[in-house]
């Protein structure tokens, strides 16, 4: 949930990137952090086990500039894709503005993408959330990759609400301020829209 | 969060910190975002403690429902210099304490326990606005040019 700090003009949201496991999550948040400028984030952290694998989240304080004086601060955190940390993934959604899903674009991986989708949609409702009411983006990860399912199939399987998609390739870093620039943007026009302005 | 109620609450983190003899008082809403602070903490990189902390109080609620527990109220974590005293507030906020050789356990737990009783009162207040309210004006003043300024690369 966004909380407003009057006393220290901030407005923070949390966005979480959703997916399936080695989707390119942690690999966003690598990038975006390597290539903001020192001012504009904190440290990233890392939960992960010895093989680098994401065992509870990684966080990303990340500051976007100021609105009408207050800075807004979004606070990025990633869940562990593996099916079994489930407990952990319902545990990040909590008080979650907006939703990045990450999805691995080889052929491979269609099944792990849809169980994915339907974890998220699941685990939202047990939040008391819905899916479909909250800013939420696709991105279609590893476009690179020789074995890529088609947009039109991944889409097809995927994003049957047309929400805002993104091809990405999160290693190099194609598409990743994309994706993250319209989940903030959907979070702050949402807020805005929340209050009733 | 209001300003009013805001000054109230940093107020009394404020008063938490001198009663119990703390090093630092922070607190923090249970997904990981800071509300308040008091003390040391100069030094501290507030953002990250927040945010693992915040985690740390949600595994252990996961724990709990394991167990069919009620959530576990506190945790208490002991240092070789600074202990970690942390408290759920009203079910809604994390109170955390760090302390050092200059207070005690037994200090630390007695001042916290009066602090969460007027901080859940606060709370309260604060829930009883919003329910009555549209919305904090900053947001409603809020524009397409303003947010669009955001992202102008």
């Amino acid at each position: 949930m966004s909380f407003i700090n009057y006393s220290s003009r901030e407005i923070n949201c949390k966005l979480v990137y959703y997916g399936p496991g080695l989707g390119g999550k942690t690999t966003n948040l690598q990038f975006i952090y390597a290539k903001t400028s020192p001012e504009a984030k904190g440290k990233m952290i890392s939960l992960a086990t010895e093989t680098e694998r994401t065992l509870f989240f990684d966080f990303l304080p990340l500051s976007l500039g100021e609105i009408r004086g207050f800075k807004t601060r979004f606070h990025l955190y990633t869940v562990p894709g593996q099916v079994f940390y489930d407990a952990s993934r319902k545990l990040i959604l909590k008080g979650v503005d907006g939703v990045v899903f990450v999805a691995d674009s080889q052929i491979e991986r269609m099944e792990a993408n849809i169980e994915s989708m339907d974890n998220l949609r699941q685990n939202l409702i047990e939040q008391g959330y819905n899916l479909d009411k909250l800013p939420f983006v696709i991105q279609y990860n590893k476009r690179d990759l020789s074995n890529a399912a088609s947009v039109a199939e991944l889409h097809a399987q995927l994003n049957p609400t047309r929400v805002l998609e993104f091809e990405a390739r999160a290693t190099t870093g194609v598409g990743v301020f994309e994706t993250l620039k319209a989940i903030a943007k959907a979070v702050l026009t949402e807020l805005r829209r929340g209050s009733g302005g | 969060m209001f300003p009013e109620e805001q000054r109230q609450i940093s107020s009394v983190c404020q008063r938490l910190h001198r009663d119990a003899n703390a090093k630092a008082v922070l607190l923090i809403g249970r997904d990981g975002q800071p509300i308040a602070e008091a003390g040391e903490v100069g030094e501290i990189d507030v953002t990250s403690l927040s945010s693992l902390t915040a985690g740390n109080v949600a595994a252990t609620g996961g724990i709990s429902k394991i167990l069919r527990e009620k959530d576990f109220t506190s945790q208490f974590h002991e240092g070789e210099k600074t202990h970690v005293h942390i408290t759920l507030v009203a079910g809604r906020a994390i109170l955390v304490v760090l302390f050092d050789e200059r207070s005690s356990l037994g200090l630390v737990r007695l001042r916290v326990r009066k602090a969460t009783e007027e901080m859940a009162r606060l709370f309260e207040q604060v829930a009883k606005k919003a329910a009555s309210s549209t919305g904090p004006s900053i947001l409603n003043e809020i524009t397409d040019a303003d947010i669009d300024k955001l992202f102008n690369d």
